[in-house]
């Protein structure tokens, strides 16, 4: 299988305007006409909205970032079961647009979910979560059995 | 000592940035446009907004976030955030308004007060 890089729009040239575009339209049309290699790097029109995540170690803890950008920290969720950090959320739409005409629905909205799998074992009492910027930032002490021990080597 | 300067001005140049546009969701209302776009890791500080004529050019730079310890998985991306617009000529410039929250560039764009549809009155 080839990179599962996760497909970012790269930078296009100057948009054409905010004139009406039928772009959704094409995209799909797009989508059908493409080989299905293609299909796994498309947007995530087939997958639902799925937030990058990266998952990092070090010797004391086990960090989760997952970008979830313009949520309200109340409907997130994440919950710790088993070994595995699950952050699920739903974005709501804000329904305050009276009469608006949509030039561009890019953004995700509705609900998501990540799971990952930890490394290590962690103390789930301890375990922080901060979200700024839009970056929802997980971070979970490792139980002290995990963490790396230093033995001494005795040559009697 | 010719050899130590031209080190110098290959490092001076930096890596060229990597950018990638953001999602946007663009409405259009009587009064005016709004335009979202959603920038994660970008703050107040790292936004930078031009215009040249009808040409609108939003940047939003992430922070250089430190990795904190080893990457076991990573998707996201540390390129900075970059998308430029062709503004409807009926947009007053002057007056477009702009706030980001949790990540998200949020734009108000108005419509010039003589284009919006008004009664004129007979005596």
């Amino acid at each position: 299988m080839n990179n599962l890089i996760r497909w970012n729009r790269p930078e296009l040239g100057t948009w054409s305007g905010f004139g009406r575009l039928t772009d959704l339209r094409d995209e799909i049309d797009r989508l059908f006409e493409a080989p299905m290699a293609e299909w796994e790097r498309s947007s995530q029109l087939l997958s639902g909205w799925t937030p990058a995540l990266d998952l990092f170690e070090d010797k004391d803890n086990v960090i989760v970032r997952v970008e979830v950008p313009g949520m309200k920290k109340e409907d997130i969720e994440v919950s710790l079961h088993e070994g595995n950090l699950s952050i699920s959320g739903e974005r709501k739409y804000e329904e305050k647009k009276e009469e608006a005409e949509v030039y561009r629905a890019e953004r995700f909205f509705g609900r998501f979910q990540r799971t990952v799998s930890l490394p290590s074992v962690v103390e789930s009492g301890k375990v922080k979560a901060q979200y700024q910027d839009g970056i929802l930032t997980i971070t979970l002490p490792k139980a002290e059995e995990a963490k790396p021990k230093h033995i001494d080597v005795n040559i009697s | 000592m010719k050899a130590t300067l031209q080190k110098e001005t290959r490092s001076a140049q930096a890596q060229p940035v990597e950018y990638v546009a953001p999602e946007v969701n663009i409405f259009e209302t009587k009064d005016g446009y709004i335009l979202e776009a959603e920038m994660p890791g970008v703050t107040k500080a790292g936004l930078e907004i031009t215009l040249e004529g009808c040409e609108m050019t939003i940047v939003g730079h992430r922070e250089v976030s430190v990795s904190p310890g080893e990457a076991l998985l990573r998707e996201s991306r540390d390129a900075s955030f970059r998308r430029v617009f062709q503004l409807d000529p009926v947009i007053d410039t002057a007056r477009i308004g702009a706030r980001v929250d949790q990540g998200v560039l949020t734009l108000t764009l108005p419509k010039s007060e003589k284009v919006k549809p008004r009664k004129i009155s007979v005596e």
